[in-house]
């Protein structure tokens, strides 16, 4: 089938959005950007045609008597069993990297005793890994990096001191290690690793092994059909890093305008705050930028800067918004600058002044950054929609949204949980759009 | 876009001559000490290069040294020297790229070096920084300050009152002080004849910046336009070489004009002409290349800039005026582009857009100069309400390194364009 | 009545983002109008002689929130124009009937025009001030323009000036300079007795209310402190040197004496102290004006200093006369006219060993920390120079 690919090569994060001909959104990736565009790129283009394809299981499955009534349980746990073997298909090649990379050139006499230790520690992770992925487990992060980094580091540190091995060499070697494999694109083929996520599945819904050929077989057709990637377009802060040529990037504004058209029709106004900017879009009723501003060089007032203050407060990022909605009192911090913000919270802190009301404070104060940038774009007509990062954090939303009635009255306001995924979405709408005008320009002639 | 490889920049006769006279200028003040001849640094808007010339003076211009040392990557090591010697990070980098410059024996963007003043003539127009600049420089020599105080057209009209005050200023306090220092009498026939050079050059120099008004535009308004306003703006006002200069130029463009070309860019030929852009505010020199570049990568041209009016706007009529030559001094300096109201900038921008046919504004805005910037955005909204074009708004700085970031300005500038493109083709349809 | 009661009036009238004190002076009498100006200095007799009300606007403070007035400005534009703008589109200015704009720099220059722009239907004028200094030059085209603005201000107020009314008014303001000049001095006597901090207020309040009223107000509070014994802290004497636009928190203020300094001269509000004699009230008002301004004015960094050996020299002379032991810079961030000015003025007190410290501060600075180490720091260094 014909496959429309949009990707959003963002700061922090790469997402990629697949539509069908018919605009419908059969599938979605995301990974983290890392140092490596192009590697991001693939990785998030690859998710997400993963994800187009258990839209096709989903569909090819639908009349399968067996399934009735769980359907959904059936492919969450295929879902998770796939995560699983993907999980340690990286996880072997973590072992063998920092295996190779633990040479006695640098560890001298240690590297027996440093070969054990990863021997161990790979051993302990392998083990762990399913429980990682079971149903309802809880997991930080869907990268990778994160997951394997996290424990890594936790069992590491055991093992090391069980051998009486310094932690540093451990630390040393997952160092040097990573980045390569976080950068290897696995050239497994998709459906063989399917197949062994299928296995287990199948353990997991043990009832069902008389049923298997049923349920086997209108898989194995979706996992048949080709998903031709028709065109792909490339957006984001990163695109001139893309290997695409011109014709296959846009600017992340135009994208982020059709996407917010796209999710929300009636969308006037756009604001997005991600980790690196905040923009400010003005569309028309077709979807198309009128007017744009964005912050200024200086990153005051992004996403960056709430990791900051995350960072300063020993806390992670998610849990920022829940402590500020429990605020009770106004905070005025007149300061979005990410320079000042470490200076300023401890001033705040040491006059005495409640965290979650301090952290209200800055939830306002990015806020009113992004106020500002929209008053110079023109102002916010109806509907407003908000996308990116931030739009997820539902301090930022409440400040956001008393602000708006301050200043310009009752509007509609659109946020979809999804909302990462508008730019990536924007792209693909052009990809499908670059194809019409193909064949309008082509039908002209 | 070119057929030439990016390494060759193509140079044509009047590039040639401008290149020798700017180095026969530096040469000239690097050995204008030991010659005895006098020096008077002063500033490229309100300057009184005619005047000067009448007393045998060697113009040089602080403004002049701090871009062509920004064209030369030497500003950012030069700024910090600055600040290491006190100066603010916060305050304009021409100042500072200045003041660095003498701290490390004044050597000139050409590597000459530069000779010390016998006097500064602090030209006070459009820009309340040239006061603090002077006042700085003189700490390092023993020097007389002439203060030229040019008020500001706020209302958008030079009145007698203004007009006055600056004429009573040169007849009694510029013109005796600038005898004194260089011990020439001053000759009202000699300057009449400087200014009728001046009138000449002028003429040429508005059909060059008018020929922007065809399609395809033959020149490049601004980034091209930086080269067209060197010899005018500053020490060749008034010269017969300026003169020679702009009839050569103007040469060149009618030629391009009769072929349907382009403007010549540093990689040769302009390709298709797809914006037409007029720009407000200055350029970047730290990455002036690099910032060129990214317009006529995309078929940009800039057919007006309100740059290529800072030492001077003639296109609405003004001439140096030899049959009233101090009076037309006075006009002269009171008219500068930074010396006139907000509303008055816009009304100029506006008429721009409509009689160059612009698809849209782009507003170059520069950390470094709070005459220009203070209020751009204001401009910007009016601008795009009264012509219906979308606008966009870049942030650099003069000569400061640190202020040009080459992606977040590509990234918006790519967007602006895919945006008109968009609209455009929306239009066509 | 008592200091804290003069006090708290005075910071009632600061802390009222929306200028009742103008509105209900409007209100008092049918017709009255009020204009507006920005720091540092207009001749505000001419006002006054309008029966008008001159009103300062010193923007917005760190408790109002800008959000249009960002919407104009880069980030390295200071904060005054930002909250000036707010203040206007938010309609907390609309009983001004008009503003003025006086030449101190190229952003309130180009506020000016953005002023004509986005409240068209109010008088904005830019008040040019001369940078050069003769009476037959610079005298004859300051007098014209006060004659402009004198036209204008007729023209408002359906009838002209006459000399007389405008004798009065630089009599009315003779006074108010006197008694601004008392304060100031039992300040710098007595800094304990009358902490800047509520200097400052009581030069606020000068800002909206009449003249007259507020000439009274400094008398009284002078009086009552002088009724109270407060207590003396072992702090420095310091001027501070900077603030004559931008206005620091008041937070900021009060920081620097807790920190162990005593203000005894500054240039805030400078346009209450700008003219530095008695303008004569007999002759022609606008020359006797013209010639206090070219003359008998304060130097600040927005004015040109003719001669090189006298760069410096006010400042050094108020520390002389006030007894200072040090200089406090603080200037507000991207001000250009100060912070280009320091270094020089730096120069000029480095040559008669006066020492000194500079900080920046924005109108909303939050974080005052590190400004009260400065501060402490400096006042520490020196008791210990000095010991």
């Amino acid at each position: 089938m014909q496959c429309f690919v949009g990707i959003d090569l963002g700061s922090t994060t790469t997402k990629a959005v697949v539509m069908n001909e018919d605009l419908q959104v059969i599938g979605r990736g995301i990974t983290n950007s890392r140092s490596n565009y192009d590697v991001a790129a693939e990785v998030a283009k690859q998710e997400a045609l993963l994800n187009a394809r258990f839209y096709l299981f989903r569909h090819s499955l639908d009349g399968v008597r067996a399934l009735d009534g769980r359907l959904d349980s059936f492919l969450d746990q295929l879902v998770r069993d796939f995560r699983l073997e993907q999980f340690l298909e990286q996880l072997a090649d973590l072992e063998q990297t920092c295996t190779a990379n633990a040479a006695p050139d640098r560890f001298g006499a240690d590297t027996a005793a440093l070969h054990e230790a990863l021997a161990e520690i790979f051993r302990r992770l392998n083990r762990e890994a399913p429980a990682q992925f079971a149903a309802g487990a809880n997991r930080k992060s869907d990268f990778f990096r994160d997951i394997a980094g996290s424990r890594y580091l936790a069992v590491g540190e055991e093992v090391a001191g069980e051998c009486k091995l310094p932690f540093d060499y451990v630390l040393n070697v997952y160092d040097r290690s990573i980045i390569d494999v976080e950068n290897r694109i696995s050239d497994e083929s998709l459906s063989d690793k399917l197949m062994r996520a299928l296995d287990r599945t199948f353990i997991a819904f043990d009832d069902l092994s008389a049923a298997s050929d049923a349920v086997r077989a209108p898989v194995k057709a979706a996992l048949d059909m080709t998903l031709e990637e028709t065109y792909v377009i490339g957006t984001g802060y990163g695109r001139a890093r893309l290997p695409f040529s011109k014709e296959h990037i846009r600017s992340e504004i135009l994208c982020h305008g059709l996407g917010a058209h796209v999710m929300y029709p009636d969308t006037a106004t756009v604001l997005d705050i991600g980790g690196q900017d905040t923009k400010a879009i003005q569309v028309d009723p077709a979807g198309i930028v009128e007017n744009f501003q964005m912050n200024d060089r200086c990153a005051a007032g992004c996403g960056r800067y709430l990791g900051y203050i995350a960072d300063e407060m020993n806390l992670g990022l998610h849990e920022l918004g829940p402590l500020a909605l429990k605020s009770t009192r106004n905070v005025r911090i007149n300061s979005t600058c990410t320079v000042f913000a470490g200076a300023e919270l401890r001033d705040r802190l040491s006059l005495g002044e409640a965290r979650e009301d301090i952290l209200a404070g800055l939830h306002r104060a990015i806020i009113l950054r992004a106020m500002s940038i929209l008053s110079r774009s023109g102002g916010i007509r109806d509907q407003f929609t908000f996308t990116g990062g931030v739009a997820n954090n539902g301090a930022a939303v409440k400040a956001l949204k008393q602000l708006i009635k301050e200043n310009y009255g009752d509007l509609t306001i659109n946020i979809d949980p999804d909302s990462i995924y508008t730019g990536a979405l924007g792209a693909a709408t052009f990809a499908r759009r670059a194809i019409e005008a193909d064949a309008a320009q082509a039908g002209g002639h | 876009m070119s057929n030439a490889a990016p390494q060759d920049v193509i140079k044509e006769p009047s590039m040639l001559k401008q290149k020798e006279m700017i180095d026969t200028n530096f040469k000239s003040l690097s050995t204008a000490n030991e010659e005895g001849r006098k020096v008077c640094s002063t500033f490229v808007p309100g300057n009184l290069n005619e005047l000067l010339m009448c007393f045998d003076l060697v113009r040089n211009f602080p403004e002049i040294n701090a871009l062509q040392n920004g064209m030369r990557k030497k500003t950012g090591r030069l700024i910090m020297e600055a600040e290491r010697n006190g100066q603010s990070e916060d305050v304009c980098t021409y100042v500072k790229s200045d003041l660095g410059m003498m701290l490390q024996g004044n050597i000139g963007p050409t590597g000459d070096k530069l000779p010390d003043p016998d006097v500064l003539l602090l030209s006070y127009t459009g820009c309340f920084t040239f006061m603090k600049w002077f006042e700085l420089v003189r700490e390092h020599y023993d020097c007389e300050t002439i203060m030229l105080h040019v008020p500001y057209q706020a209302d958008g009209k030079i009145t007698q009152n203004m007009r006055d005050y600056v004429v009573k200023q040169l007849k009694e306090d510029v013109i005796p002080t600038l005898e004194r220092v260089s011990g020439v009498k001053f000759d009202m026939d000699r300057l009449r004849q400087y200014m009728r050079e001046s009138a000449k050059a002028e003429d040429d120099l508005v059909w060059i910046l008018q020929s922007a008004k065809n399609k395809p535009s033959p020149i490049d308004a601004f980034f091209g336009g930086v080269y067209y306003i060197g010899p005018i703006f500053t020490a060749f006002r008034g010269t017969e070489a300026a003169t020679e200069y702009y009839r050569t130029l103007r040469g060149e463009i009618e030629q391009r004009l009769a072929n349907g070309q382009g403007p010549v860019t540093p990689e040769g030929d302009f390709g298709k002409e797809r914006f037409r852009l007029v720009v407000e505010g200055t350029p970047n020199y730290t990455n002036f290349r690099e910032f060129w570049k990214m317009f006529y990568d995309e078929g940009a041209v800039v057919v007006a800039s309100t740059y290529t009016k800072v030492g001077g706007v003639y296109d609405f009529g003004f001439r140096h005026d030899p049959d009233h030559p101090i009076e037309s001094l006075a006009d002269y300096c009171l008219g500068c582009y930074t010396n006139l109201s907000l509303p008055a900038r816009i009304r100029m921008l506006c008429n721009y857009m409509e009689d160059y046919q612009a698809d849209g504004l782009v507003i170059n805005s520069v950390k470094s100069c709070n005459s220009f910037s203070a209020g751009q955005l204001l401009m910007l909204r009016e601008i795009e309400k009264r012509t219906g074009k979308p606008a966009a708004f870049i942030e650099t700085d003069l000569v400061d390194p640190r202020y040009f970031s080459a992606a977040n300005v590509k990234n918006r500038l790519e967007s602006y364009f895919q945006m008109l493109q968009q609209k455009g083709a929306i239009q066509a349809a | 009545m008592t200091v804290q009661e003069i006090v708290d009036r005075c910071q009632a009238l600061f802390d009222d983002l929306d200028f009742n004190a103008v509105k209900d002076w409007k209100a008092a009498e049918p017709g009255r109008k009020a204009i507006g100006y920005l720091p540092i200095y207009v001749p505000r007799e001419i006002i006054h002689a309008a029966g008008m009300l001159p009103v300062g606007i010193f923007g917005g403070g760190d408790q109002l929130e800008v959000i249009h007035g960002d919407a104009y400005y880069q980030s390295y534009i200071c904060r005054i124009p930002r909250s000036t703008i707010e203040l206007g589109l938010t309609g907390r200015l609309d009983s001004l009937d008009g503003m003025l704009f006086p030449s101190i720099c190229d952003v309130i220059r180009n506020l000016s025009g953005m002023w004509q722009l986005l409240f068209k239907d109010k008088y904005v004028r830019y008040f040019d001030v001369p940078q050069t200094y003769r009476d037959d030059i610079a005298g004859t085209f300051y007098i014209h323009e006060l004659q402009s603005l004198r036209d204008d201000l007729g023209e408002l107020v359906g009838r002209p000036i006459s000399d007389d009314d405008l004798r009065q008014s630089i009599a009315v303001y003779n006074d108010n300079r006197k008694a601004i000049a008392a304060l100031y001095q039992y300040r710098a006597e007595r800094p304990w007795q009358a902490p800047t901090s509520e200097l400052y207020l009581l030069l606020r309040a000068g800002m909206v209310l009449p003249v007259e009223e507020h000439s009274q107000l400094l008398r009284d509070y002078v009086a009552a402190a002088a009724e109270e014994e407060r207590p003396r802290r072992d702090n420095c004497r310091v001027v501070v040197n900077g603030v004559f636009c931008e206005q620091p928190p008041l937070g900021l203020i009060k920081s620097l004496e807790l920190a162990g300094c005593y203000v005894v001269d500054d240039d805030f509000l400078l346009i209450t102290r700008w003219l530095l004699d008695d303008v004569p009230t007999a002759g022609d008002p606008l020359e006797n004006l013209s010639k206090a301004f070219l003359h008998h004015s304060a130097a600040t960094s927005a004015k040109f200093e003719p001669d090189k050996a006298d760069k410096g020299k006010f400042l050094i002379e108020q520390v002389r006369s006030s007894g200072a032991e040090g200089v406090i810079f603080a200037a507000p961030s991207f001000c250009d006219p100060a912070l280009l000015d320091r270094p020089m003025l730096q120069e000029a007190l480095n040559k008669v060993d006066i020492p000194f410290t500079a900080f920046k501060y924005a109108e909303n600075t939050g974080q005052l920390q590190a400004i009260r180490e400065q501060a402490g720091t400096f006042a520490d260094s020196i008791k210990l120079w000095s010991a």
